[in-house]
């Protein structure tokens, strides 16, 4: 999929909605750190939820930037490594305090494990299976609306 | 005139009734949707309207081949892209599979059981060439394709000669069946949907080759990439010979490899000359963030138009560019162009060095044999006028011929409404309606090269010949003839596809 910003950002929200969610309900009990599982969760969607949110800034950007490239087109490979700045980012803002919802960052390897997970999962369907059902979502540059 | 045949009523009459098909005396057969070629284009539109739930019997295909793929297969077989090669479109263009999913490479990696070619796709196209599939795998996902769909039940014979509107709505295709195969010269198609894809119009030659052509009666020594001349290459083995190449697109790049890599096997001396209308010496674009690369005579390109001409921004900036600007926007990002492949790189790059290939700027004036049988060709470019010797001329400018040529578009555009794009072709609306042709609740679509310059660039490709295929499945359901593809009936399709079940 080639796309464009409208679809970066929609693409971006459903598939960390769909395959986000399930792969975080699936791989919090086994993150390492402690305390009641419930919260353990809370934080754990929260961070999802900031992918998402902070998402959207970051697409502006990816955005401005293809405009460099002749044939407007985003190689998979930046797709899948765009996910580092953007952890990284989180990771900070996270220990600052600053992502509503969470007091005190995770354990680290935590994040980073979730963070890894999900963004892979993400990207691998964004890749090929995302296009079974929606058959007209590669050829409108993401868009599913 | 024998019974059965077109009268002069009917060739003087735009639009035709039932009466005037009958008196003639030409057997009619009613079909919901025809669809004119019979090649990748009317393939893959015919796909996509089965797996839009259509029956094979409410589809028939006219065509002059028997499979598909022949037309496909037999211009990149002269064109120097024998089976196991590499053909230019990438891993998700895939006509024998609506969604791209499992690209060629996710497909090619399971059956040979390797990585390898997921790798590269992760590194392309910064860290490596686009990955594109072996032309035979490209045939041969066709042919199970084609099995699972029932193509050849939908497949009649024959030449169509031209397509009428019809009084009552839609339209009669007029057929010219093999000989032999019909008591009558000519029977009739009764549709409410007519579909052409009937592909390239036709070759056409540098005028100062076809000049030398029907002067010299000479087709031997200058020849298009796009005919049989695999004597050229056999000449060359005997002999040492120089071969003039004209044209900068992604046709000289096979030949060159061609030529090299016999070079390279047999330990040849083949001299190869190369003359270029517009020499591209650098990056060039019309801003500085929007430049191509280029250099040594070529633009560079991963396809004929950049990647977002086919799902995202370009796609969706050309969509809303009519008349001027939309030619302007098609001169800027197409126009002639290879892709930057390592292999063909190292090639050249030796063939400097060693002095057998040289690049030149120019225009070719006339073409003449000297007494001793080489050519000889006077060429005007940046560097004065210059005479160049070779044994052979291949012209890989791959120019096509006019849409009139081609007696059904020809037809159209005089009786039919069809109307020109910018570019000159056949103008369509966004979902592929032959501007101008509707006929009562019928609907007339085009797809392919004849509707080059239209809203949507890449019409000549796989990729984009499924675009085509797609939008006229969606309008045709909006006028109850199949079914909108939704989420579920894409996802239960394709798990019947995955598994090789009939649609
Ligand atoms: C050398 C070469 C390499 C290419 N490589 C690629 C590639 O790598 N990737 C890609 O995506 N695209 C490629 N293309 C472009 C394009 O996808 C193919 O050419 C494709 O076959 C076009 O499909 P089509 O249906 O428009 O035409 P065709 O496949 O040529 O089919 C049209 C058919 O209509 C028939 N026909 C015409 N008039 C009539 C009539 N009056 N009655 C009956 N039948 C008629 C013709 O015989 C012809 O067989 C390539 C093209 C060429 C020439």
């Amino acid at each position: 999929m080639v796309p464009v910003l409208l679809g970066r950002i929609q693409t971006r929200i459903f598939l960390l909605a769909v395959v986000g969610s399930v792969i975080t309900a699936l791989i919090t009990p086994v993150l390492p750190g402690g305390g009641p599982l419930a919260d353990r969760y809370r934080t754990a969607f929260v961070v999802l939820g900031a992918v998402a949110v902070l998402g959207v800034a970051w697409e502006l950007l990816y955005h401005l930037l293809m405009q460099f490239r002749w044939e407007k087109d985003w190689p998979s490979l930046f797709g899948l490594l765009t996910g580092v700045p953007e952890a990284v980012v989180l990771w900070l803002l996270l220990r600052a305090g600053a992502v509503p919802g969470v007091e005190t960052a995770p354990p680290v390897a935590a994040f980073v494990l979730q963070f890894a997970a999900v963004w892979t999962a993400v990207w691998l369907a964004a890749n090929g299976p995302m296009r079974v059902p929606f058959l007209r979502w590669r050829f409108r540059g993401g868009r599913l609306t | 005139m024998d019974a059965g045949d077109l009268t002069p009523e009917l060739l003087g009459a735009a639009v035709w009734d039932d009466a005037m098909v009958a008196a003639a005396g030409i057997p009619v057969h009613d079909v919901p949707f025809v669809t004119v070629g019979g090649g990748m284009g009317s393939f893959v539109t015919a796909d996509y309207l089965r797996i839009a739930g259509v029956p094979a019997s409410d589809i028939r295909v006219l065509s002059n081949i028997d499979h598909p793929w022949q037309t496909y297969q037999y211009l990149t077989r002269v064109s120097q892209i024998p089976e196991p090669e590499r053909i230019r479109s990438d891993s998700s263009s895939r006509p024998d599979n609506i969604w791209g999913f499992p690209s060629y490479a996710l497909s090619e990696a399971w059956r040979d059981r390797t990585l390898r070619p997921l790798v590269h796709i992760l590194g392309e196209p910064i860290f490596a060439d686009y990955w594109t599939p072996q032309a035979g795998t490209v045939f041969a996902s066709l042919r199970r394709e084609s099995a699972r769909i029932g193509y050849d039940a939908m497949l009649v014979k024959g030449v169509v000669r031209m397509v009428r509107r019809r009084a009552a709505g839609g339209y009669f295709t007029v057929l010219t069946p093999p000989a032999g195969s019909s008591a009558t010269k000519r029977v009739v198609y009764r549709s409410r949907f007519v579909h052409l894809a009937v592909g390239y119009p036709g070759l056409r030659f540098l005028p100062d080759l076809q000049e030398f052509r029907t002067r010299h009666s000479d087709y031997e020594h200058v020849v298009n990439a796009y005919e049989p001349h695999e004597h050229v290459y056999e000449f060359l083995k005997t002999k040492p010979g120089t071969v003039l190449i004209r044209g900068g697109g992604i046709v000289s790049s096979r030949v060159l490899q061609r030529l090299i890599d016999d070079r390279e096997r047999l330990g040849l001396q083949t001299q190869i000359v190369h003359v270029f209308r517009t020499f591209v010496t650098g990056a060039h674009g019309p801003h500085w963030w929007a430049r191509r690369k280029g250099g040594d005579g070529f633009a560079y390109q991963g396809f004929n138009y950049p990647k977002s001409v086919w799902g995202g921004q370009l796609k969706a900036r050309m969509r809303r560019l009519e008349g001027q600007e939309r030619a302007k926007q098609y001169a800027e990002m197409g126009g002639t162009n290879t892709p930057k492949r390592r292999r063909w790189q190292k090639q050249l790059r030796q063939g400097r060095q060693g002095g057998w290939y040289r690049a030149m700027q120019g225009v070719a004036q006339k073409v003449w044999p000297d007494t001793d049988g080489t050519l000889v060709s006077l060429i005007n470019g940046d560097n004065g006028t210059v005479e160049v010797r070779a044994d052979y001329i291949i012209d890989c400018t791959g120019l096509e011929a006019d849409i009139a040529e081609h007696r059904v578009l020809a037809d159209l555009l005089e009786h039919g409404g069809a109307g020109r794009n910018p570019l000159g072709r056949l103008e369509v609306e966004r979902h592929f309606e032959v501007k101008g042709t509707a006929s009562g609740d019928g609907a007339l679509y085009a797809s392919g090269a004849t509707t080059l310059g239209g809203y949507f660039p890449g019409v000549d490709t796989f990729l984009g010949l499924q675009i085509a295929a797609q939008e006229i499945t969606d309008d045709l359901a909006r006028r109850g003839f199949g079914r909108r593809i939704g989420p579920i009936r894409s996802t239960t399709q394709w798990v019947r596809w995955a598994l090789g079940r009939p649609v």
